[in-house]
């Protein structure tokens, strides 16, 4: 049995860490960003008494002439086309819906979806008119802030360390093992429940501590930072990799891949 | 979050601790990395912060004079209060969180319930007249699984950390009594806490029982045994939660993990105290803003 017992450490701030040379501009809601009336509002910002305010807290993102706000925190604002993964927990009522579809879907089951409109209320309405979504079988569920899920042009991924990830835009994000032949006859609401081997479910548990590091040390989330991370905590043991000092070292290494391969 | 009921197909945990591994890669006896301190709050007598995982409990000990119990005239005592914050979790908005303390003050009542734990005669100071009570508070202030470990822990530590006024009794020729109090602020006596017991709170998962449950892993969970063990492994009160049912054969195998991994936490929580304690008055603190 493992259990470890320390006494707290002070947390550095992150900027010292980094070695940091452009400071971000981090304002709260109420902040002036400028007084320059000669830009474009984005979101995040309102104008109010000749000057440009934040409505949100987080970093000014500036492009030429459109300023805007990137909130570190945010509730999930649906698009259409945004892949989302969340559980039923309510469903209508109705003599068709009784008949048809309580068959495949039940209250509690964890689907994937597509988002087909969005209401001005920013309520979403979802269809999974495709075979790659509907029901999902045995898996980990991670929930992080949306704000960390970056857009890109696909949110499935079969990631080749030997599991998949569902990166859901809404900040539920789903790994499970890498289904071994497509069924594209059964579709996506009869769930697979075989037992998982050991050895997929410890690299299931590894990207699932993973991902949960990189949330926490507030990184985006996407196929190539959640890969470079798993390959930075191979070293270590699945269990240690939540341990806060192993943690910074393991996101440290995939933020200087990530640099480098970009530069 | 633990709201939703979780449909059959769909138990993301279940079957994970067949072969000693849960979803965060721990072993089914392994727990989160713990974080103590003692001392962070000032205008008490003892406190004690306690971090396991998402959990985060803060327990205040203040030492008041009062009247011994009827029954129990050369002995003080322990009163508990259990606070749910609302910021700990959505459910304890308003008064949704006053079930929950209730049931955590009553186990620790329970627990404390017998003559070896605190030496409750040295905290008399003179017989049916005064004696000193401790008011143990216990803040939740962040609910992230296995609450009654994590409490039971910054308890024991809160106590450890506790000084109590030295006092003399002075009697004069008339037989009126006087308590003086000692002119030094640092004259205080320090509780012995070797025999006070630590929850360790086991679930039963499919087949097998885990400690240091996520709310994940307990809401998968529909049995659970608490077990107070004290550090020479020895039980003082067992209790059984939950809807689901135990076989006599399952509580004697989760009794034994509650013994062997209740001597591990006493063994690691007794060496940190040590620890921070030899670090001295000039140790630096990290508090809640750090």
């Amino acid at each position: 049995m493992a259990l470890e017992m320390r006494l707290p450490v002070a947390r550095k701030p992150l900027s010292e860490s980094l070695g940091r040379e452009s400071k971000k501009h981090l304002v709260v809601p109420g902040d002036t960003i400028t007084t320059d009336t000669g830009f474009m509002r984005g979101h995040g910002t309102y104008m109010g008494e000749e000057k440009l305010i934040a409505s949100v807290a987080g970093s000014v993102e500036r492009v030429n002439k459109l300023i805007c706000v990137k909130a570190l925190k945010t509730r999930y604002n649906g698009e259409v086309g945004d892949i989302v993964v969340g559980r039923i927990t309510e469903r209508r009522r109705s003599a068709e819906d009784e008949l048809a579809m309580r068959g495949f879907l039940q209250e509690g089951d964890l689907i994937s979806a597509e988002v087909q409109a969005v209401f001005s209320d920013g309520a979403v309405s979802l269809h999974t008119r495709s075979l790659k979504y509907g029901k999902l079988g045995q898996g980990v569920l991670v929930q992080v802030s949306p704000s960390l899920v970056k857009r890109q042009k696909t949110h499935f991924h079969d990631l080749p360390c030997g599991a998949s990830v569902i990166l859901g835009n809404n900040g539920f994000i789903w790994v499970y093992p890498t289904p071994e032949h497509k069924d594209d006859d059964a579709g996506g609401f009869i769930a697979n429940l075989e037992p998982v081997s050991l050895a997929d479910r410890e690299v299931i548990s590894r990207l699932r501590n993973c991902i949960v590091s990189l949330a926490t040390q507030r990184m985006m989330l996407y196929d190539t930072s959640i890969l470079y991370c798993y390959e930075a905590s191979l070293p270590h043991q699945i269990k240690d990799i939540l341990k806060p000092e192993i943690m910074e070292e393991i996101v440290m290494e995939t933020r200087q891949r990530l640099l480098e391969q970009e530069g | 979050q633990g709201l939703v009921p979780l449909s059959e197909s769909t138990k993301d945990v279940g079957c994970c601790t067949q072969e000693d591994l849960r979803v965060d890669g721990r072993g089914c006896d392994d727990y989160r990395c713990v974080e103590v301190e003692t001392d962070v709050v000032s205008n008490t007598s003892g406190s004690a912060r306690v971090k396991l995982g998402h959990t985060d409990i803060l327990v205040g000990v203040k030492a008041e004079m009062g009247t011994p119990k009827l029954e129990k005239p050369n002995e003080g005592y322990l009163e508990f209060f259990v606070d749910c914050s609302a910021s700990a979790a959505p459910e304890f908005e308003g008064r949704g969180g006053d079930d929950l303390g209730t049931e955590i003050a009553n186990t620790l009542y329970r627990i404390f319930n017998n003559k070896s734990s605190i030496d409750l005669k040295s905290l008399c100071i003179s017989p049916r007249e005064h004696c000193w009570v401790l008011y143990v508070d216990v803040l939740l202030l962040e609910c992230g699984g296995n609450l009654f470990d994590a409490i039971s822990i910054a308890v024991k530590a809160a106590l450890f950390n506790t000084r109590i006024p030295r006092v003399r009794v002075l009697e004069d020729e008339e037989g009126s009594k006087d308590i003086e109090l000692s002119d030094d602020p640092y004259d205080c006596i320090q509780l012995s806490v070797e025999n006070v017991p630590c929850i360790v709170t086991l679930c039963k998962i499919g087949y097998r029982h885990v400690v240091d449950a996520t709310l994940q892993e307990e809401a998968c969970s529909l049995a659970s045994l608490l077990v107070s063990v004290t550090s020479k492994g020895v039980v003082t009160c067992v209790r059984k939660v939950g809807k689901g049912s135990l076989d006599p054969e399952s509580i004697f195998e989760m009794l034994e993990t509650g013994k062997r991994v209740g001597k591990v936490l006493h063994a690691s929580l007794q060496s940190i105290l040590h620890k921070e304690e030899s670090l001295g008055p000039k140790r630096q603190k990290v508090g809640f803003l750090g």
